[in-house]
């Protein structure tokens, strides 16, 4: 497919997203949904990080493998 | 064959003791197995060891063997260097390879199994970490990742049992457009572009990077898209083992399954030339192998022979292709689980495509994304925080109370496969529908009588025989339950167990 192709698919697929507005307030409450779970679990994950990132990610050194 | 054939997964987890990284890390990861095997394996005078003899890992797909003198060391896997390797009750292999503690699955016969008993390594990892650790004088962690993002890659490698009539050169030709492709869904997303790592953005694949050249037998440097090391543990007249290296190591379930299941139905369609005349080869795999991986907007086009795809359009041709093939091939006839990858391939395609956040509960490189874009935007942090970095390196921890891709996974924010009981299970049963079966459940009958075992062989040693009985198991889809386990169950002893099979022939 070309570039000029892909583009005028993009915009297509844009325009009937515009027409299937029920849809999109959906995938908006999904995406909301999801953006206050992952607000959760960084709460929760704040307890549970290295606490010295820094050092923690400088020492994680391995040696080759397959 | 559909998704349905002999498969395995092994995979290398990579190692660490906080605050002390100047530990050797072979001792290290033969304390994770040794500490593993004497609390999981009954206690007696033998700890089965794997038996080489039946190895030849420099064997070459194309026809030809490597001499040992041209061999790098690093390729010898067969010489025991008294490093911890032993097998399982649920009949895999956990052992200590090129500085890292590996599992590899029993063989399984289908994608689901394969992704179950893969958690079950995770579980097993753990288990052996927390056990090492309380007989180390610090504790020792293990994380389900490919690279240290400094230069250093390990691998998480899939087996495929194939037929041996199958040209290699069609297996090329067809599965390099779709591994560069399946990044898309496989990559488990890595903060770092580069094999050091040196640039602070995100990428789809942990791997990508670390692979140099097109096709070839190395697997610890310059890393070929195909690997042509042929090694079947199984009858060479009959078989072929693919060995697939590119891959990343999943912490998804659904990601493991597709990766599992799509490659099975590729290969498929080659071993029945249901592929042939159709043109995918890119003009430069291994370039294209790292823009795919480096482009999360899944928008980079690849340039094949007269034009030019996105990872996601190969992906869907190759989808197309795969549901013509399987509804001329079977009809209704089509099993519910070559079904089920089929539909899955499809939607997440849909959704890769329209949104990829849309697959934050299903693909490894979304997921982890997720939660580092919700840490950049909550605490303000630039790429090239250290924190983000923690995060990257954090959501591949295997203990089940800080690794973060466990963390989502008990919110529900990454869909399981599996029960803690059914994963729990394969820690210690083996499937029961390959040799598999035959392996784990001497190991659980007759722990006394196990001097060795590999994958087409078990070793016994009994009283009143002077030597070492090898039973071979050179087939794979033999040993089953349904083979044998009233046979076992008739011999209360190894001894009555090798009596029976001698009788047999």
């Amino acid at each position: 497919m070309s570039q000029q192709e892909n583009v005028e698919r993009r915009v297509a697929r844009e325009t009937q997203d515009e027409v299937d507005s029920a849809p999109d307030a959906a995938i908006a409450d999904r995406k909301a949904a999801m953006d206050s779970d992952v607000d959760a679990i960084l709460d929760e994950i704040d307890g549970v990080l290295e606490e010295n990132a820094e050092e923690f990610v400088k020492s994680f050194v391995q040696k080759g493998g397959q | 064959m559909s998704v349905h054939r002999i498969m395995g997964i092994e995979t290398e987890y990579g190692i660490t003791v906080p605050g002390h990284p100047t530990r050797n890390s072979m001792v290290n990861s033969t304390l994770v197995v040794n500490a593993y095997a004497q609390h999981a394996l009954p206690a007696t005078r033998l700890r089965p060891r794997w038996d080489y003899d039946v190895e030849s890992p420099l064997r070459d797909a194309r026809g030809f063997d490597m001499s040992r003198a041209h061999a790098d060391p690093s390729q010898l896997t067969d010489d025991d260097l008294g490093l911890a390797n032993v097998i399982l009750t649920n009949g895999a292999r956990l052992y200590v390879d090129h500085a890292h503690p590996e599992y590899s699955t029993p063989e399984v016969t289908n994608p689901r199994d394969a992704v179950l008993w893969d958690r079950a390594g995770v579980r097993i990892m753990a288990e052996a970490a927390h056990l090492a650790s309380q007989v180390s004088d610090a504790p020792i962690l293990l994380y389900k990742n490919n690279t240290d993002n400094k230069g250093a890659s390990y691998g998480c490698h899939e087996n495929y049992l194939m037929r041996r009539t199958t040209p290699f050169a069609d297996i090329v030709r067809y599965l390099t457009p779709f591994f560069i492709s399946r990044q898309v869904f496989t990559g488990t997303g890595r903060l770092g572009i580069g094999q050091d790592g040196r640039q602070t953005r995100y990428q789809l694949s942990q791997r990508a990077d670390f692979f140099e050249v097109e096709v070839g037998l190395e697997t610890t440097l310059k890393r070929p898209i195909i690997n042509t090391r042929d090694e079947p543990h199984a009858d060479p007249e009959k078989y072929r083992r693919l060995h697939v290296i590119v891959g990343d190591a999943n912490l998804s379930d659904t990601a493991t399954y597709l990766k599992l299941g799509t490659t099975s139905i590729v290969l498929s369609m080659i071993e029945d030339g249901f592929l042939e005349g159709q043109d995918f080869a890119p003009l430069k795999p291994v370039s294209e192998m790292h823009a795919v991986s480096h482009d999360i907007s899944l928008t980079h086009q690849v340039e094949l022979t007269g034009r030019r795809l996105t990872a996601i359009q190969i992906q869907r041709e190759l989808w197309l292709l795969a549901s013509k093939y399987c509804s001329g091939t079977w009809g209704h006839e089509l099993d519910a689980q070559t079904g089920e990858v089929l539909a899955l391939w499809d939607d997440i395609l849909t959704r890769l495509e329209r949104d990829p956040m849309e697959c934050a509960a299903e693909i490894d490189w979304v997921a982890k994304l997720s939660l580092l874009e919700g840490y950049r935007s909550r605490d303000n942090l630039d790429w090239s925080s250290h924190r983000l970095q923690a995060v990257d390196l954090q959501y591949s921890d295997v203990r089940p109370d800080k690794g973060l891709a466990a963390r989502l996974e008990q919110r529900g924010m990454l869909r399981r496969m599996f029960s803690d009981e059914q994963v729990d299970s394969a820690m210690d049963r083996a499937p029961v529908d390959t040799r598999a079966y035959f392996r784990g459940e001497c190991l659980r009958r007759y722990p006394e009588s196990i001097a060795a075992a590999s994958w087409d062989s078990v070793v016994f040693e009994v009283p009143g025989r002077d030597t070492l009985m090898r039973v071979p198991t050179l087939e794979p889809t033999r040993g089953t339950e349904q083979h044998v386990a009233r046979l076992l169950d008739s011999c209360p002893t190894a001894a009555d167990l090798l009596a029976a099979l001698s009788d047999d022939h």
